[in-house]
This record gives C-alpha cells, sequence and structure tokens, in this order.
C-alpha cells in the first residue's frame, strides 16, 4: 500500500516535528523564563534527532575504520552535530547567566511580570 | 520521548521539569546509539544529561522554585504551533526515505572522507579525523565559542555576586 | 552535603576513577568514541561533584579562578599555535601534514596536540561556568 510506505519511509521526520513542535509550544506560551530555556532545549534535541536519522544507512555500522566491515553509517552529519552540541551547551550557560541577573534586576523571572514592571517605569 | 516532551510542558515544579529535561536528553543519547551515532550519544550523554541538568539546578537555586499560574487562555500558540506543523509535515513528503543509501547527503563528500581518511591519516575514527583534520577550522571557531561562553558568564555575573548587597559579599571575591 | 559520610567516601572513591576515564577518553579518541569535547566535559564533571559534596569554597581553593583563566585561555592557544607551527613548517594554516617527516605521522601528531587544546579549553570553561552560575555566600552548605 502507498500509504504503508510513505509512513514506513518518512516515519523519522514526523517524529522530529512533533518534538519540534512541542519545544516551540514551550517557548512561545510559557512564561517562565527557565521554561523557556528548557523548550529550547527540546528545539534544539529535535533538529540533532533529524540530522542524525538523515545519516543513517540501512545496514551501515558506527562510522569506526575496521578490516571486516564494508558500509558505513554517514560520518559527517556526526560532526556537525558535535560542534551543535558544545556550542549549544554554551550558549545555554549564557542564558542562564542572564536569567540570574534578570532576577537580580527585576526580582522576578515570570514573563508577565517582569513586562508589568517595564511598563510601569 | 515525546511522551517526556509532552510531561515538561504541563508540569508547573521547576525541578521536575529540570529533571525531566535530563531524562529526555539521555534517551535522546540512546537512540543515537541505536542510529549507530556513537561520537554523539556519547557527548549528548555527558553534556545533557550531566553538566547541562546541573548548571539549570546552579541557576534553579539562585531563582525561583515553582511556576506561576496563568489565568490566560492559550489557543493562539496552539494555532500557531499546529499550522507551523502542518507545514513541516508537507515539506516532508519529498524527503528521501529512512535510512536510505542513495541520499544526497551521503553523496559528495562523505563517500571520500571514508574511502580516503584511512590511507591519509591512519586513524581508525572517522569523525574524529574529519573534526581535527579535514574541518579543523569549524573546530577552532567551536573552541573560541566556548571560551566566548565562558568569559561572557563570568562577566555577566561578575565575580561579586549580588550587587545589591554590599559589604559582607567584598570579600568572597576570589 | 559536607555531613553525609556515605556520600563523601563513595565520592573520594570515584574522582579519581572520574578523572581517570577522561584522561582515557581524551587519548584513546582516535580508535574509539571519544576525543576533547567528551573528555573536556567528563573531566569538569568530576570536579563539578567535589563542588557539590564538599562545597564551593573548597572547590574554589583547589580551582582558583586565575587558574581557570590561564588554563581556558591555554587550551585556544594550543589549538592556534599548531596553525601556526603549520605555516612557520611551510605548510598551510592547520596543515598537519608537515609536522613531522611522514603525513600520517604529523597527522597523529596534529590531531593529539589539536584535540588536547580543545579538551583543556572545554573543561576550564564548564568549571568555570559551574562556579560562577553556583557560587553564593552561604548558600553553598544548604544546597541539596
Amino acid at each position: 500500500m502507498d500509504l504503508l510506505r510513505v509512513v514506513g519511509d518518512l516515519y523519522n521526520y514526523w517524529i522530529v516535528v512533533i518534538l519540534m513542535m512541542t519545544g516551540f509550544y514551550v517557548v512561545i506560551a510559557q512564561g517562565n523564563l527557565i521554561k523557556k530555556i528548557v523548550g529550547l532545549n527540546i528545539f534544539q534535541v529535535s533538529v540533532f534527532v533529524f540530522y542524525i536519522s538523515m545519516s543513517k544507512v540501512d545496514g551501515g555500522t558506527a562510522p569506526i575504520l575496521d578490516d571486516s566491515i564494508a558500509v558505513y553509517s554517514n560520518p559527517l552529519p556526526h560532526v556537525l552535530i558535535l560542534t551543535a552540541i558544545v556550542v549549544g551547551v554554551a550558549t545555554m550557560s549564557l542564558a542562564l547567566a542572564m536569567v540570574v541577573r534578570i532576577q537580580n534586576a527585576y526580582g522576578t523571572i515570570e514573563e508577565d511580570e517582569i513586562e508589568a514592571q517595564e511598563g510601569a517605569s | 520521548m515525546a511522551i517526556t516532551g509532552f510531561a515538561l510542558v504541563r508540569l508547573r515544579n521547576l525541578f521536575a521539569v529540570v529533571m525531566l529535561s535530563g531524562i529526555f536528553t539521555l534517551t535522546a543519547a540512546l537512540l543515537y546509539v541505536v542510529l549507530d551515532a556513537i561520537d554523539v550519544a556519547f557527548t549528548e550523554a555527558a553534556v545533557g544529561a550531566g553538566v547541562a541538568t546541573v548548571l539549570m539546578l546552579g541557576t534553579l537555586a539562585l531563582t525561583a522554585e515553582r511556576e506561576k499560574i496563568h489565568p490566560r487562555s492559550n489557543w493562539k500558540p496552539v494555532l500557531l504551533v499546529c499550522l507551523t506543523g502542518g507545514l513541516l509535515i508537507y515539506g516532508t513528503l519529498d524527503m528521501p526515505g529512512f535510512g536510505d543509501p542513495a541520499a544526497p547527503a551521503n553523496h559528495h563528500v562523505a563517500p571520500r572522507y571514508i574511502k580516503e581518511s584511512g590511507s591519509e591519516i591512519g586513524i581508525p575514527n572517522i569523525v574524529t579525523s574529519i573534526l581535527a583534520s579535514y574541518r579543523g577550522y569549524d573546530t577552532l571557531g567551536e573552541t573560541v565559542v566556548i571560551f566566548t561562553a565562558a568569559i561572557g558568564v563570568l562577566v555577566i555575573i561578575g565575580r561579586t555576586r549580588r550587587r545589591r548587597r554590599s559589604g559582607p559579599d567584598e570579600e568572597e571575591v576570589p | 552535603m559536607t555531613g553525609h559520610p556515605i556520600l563523601r567516601i563513595v565520592s573520594k572513591f570515584l574522582i579519581p576513577l572520574i578523572l581517570l576515564f577522561a584522561l582515557y577518553v581524551q587519548f584513546h579518541g582516535d580508535f574509539g568514541p571519544g576525543g576533547g569535547f567528551q573528555a573536556g566535559v567528563i573531566f569538569a564533571s568530576a570536579f563539578i561533584l567535589y563542588a557539590l559534596i564538599f562545597g564551593v569554597h573548597t572547590a574554589r581553593r583547589v580551582m582558583p579562578a586565575w587558574l581557570c583563566r590561564i588554563l581556558l585561555s591555554i587550551g585556544v592557544l594550543i589549538y592556534g599555535g599548531v596553525g601556526v607551527v603549520g605555516i612557520l613548517l611551510g605548510g598551510m594554516y592547520l596543515d598537519y601534514s608537515v609536522l613531522s617527516h611522514e603525513p600520517t605521522h604529523g597527522q597523529h601528531l596534529g590531531i593529539f596536540l589539536v584535540e588536547l587544546g580543545v579538551g583543556v579549553t572545554v573543561a576550564a570553561a564548564m568549571i568555570t561556568i559551574f562556579l560562577t552560575l553556583s557560587g553564593l555566600p552561604g548558600q553553598d552548605e544548604e544546597e541539596a
């Protein structure tokens, strides 16, 4: 059946889209700043899963050279994602530092209370 | 993983939210192992489930503990999310199948790296050889980014912790 | 945290093992999964474990701020320095083949040095960020 073949080929992308949308929803709809950072983290992880699932080759193994293996999975996205994970944690730590400063400056980390204070000042 | 994600959205206790995000990244690391990306799984487990969770807990200790309950309506973000999700799913209908060896991502450069890496560089781990030698510039940039992030955190938070309280804080400067 | 004897004894046992594992991962990045980033993060997490159990002030005495900053810069300088040495020896920037008498040996040496630089910087950065984000006067004893 054509639909079954389509689902069987593409289900990994749909899972990624669901995860991405969860992260997206957390970022735009929740008011607490730390929850927004966690939502960004979810979004980021879903993008990584997207890349890694694109790099898998049917019947391939991990990309470590060995004489008995003929087919390897594509190592190039692995390198990109490795860099991206570490850069992601660096950005997240900067975001957390800014949350601490906002807490010191405004006394709260809820978005609407901060907007109220900004509007009143 | 999706179940953890949904639970994250609904919870109010921030400590539980941070713990669940650690579990989320750990299941992602398991997924990477299944998908043959062992270097990435290693890094994700170490970074995501280890350091990131600890850093968020540290920030939580400096800020609030629970999230405030919002009485506002939620239908606009939900609509936007569903619309974007629908568009993305429509976009994926053209993508190559899962695990297809003839996908465009597996042509051009990657087969050259796999074939030539043994003779040109001579170390078994292809990912390390690409990271450090073939794409060494990117790794240089990434190291500088980590360096900048650490300096940025030092500058943003500063060496004296709470500036509003002066006096007894001054001897805490290392 | 300092009052729990089980945690203290177990962590005194575990922290050297974690440091050793970090060194193993760093230098065996060529033959299995691993390399600079993973090793740096594991090294930093051993240190963070120490800081969580024994208090941030004790951790500060082991790793003062000036040492963190120097290590941070040394890692980046090692990386850039390998590139410059490549230029001085006649090749291009970050070309490892000219570093030794044979191209593959040059690649091995270059990759080794570069991963070392990356590992040192990542470890120092994570330690710096953690100690900055969690050091508050009077709060490290009650932190759970």
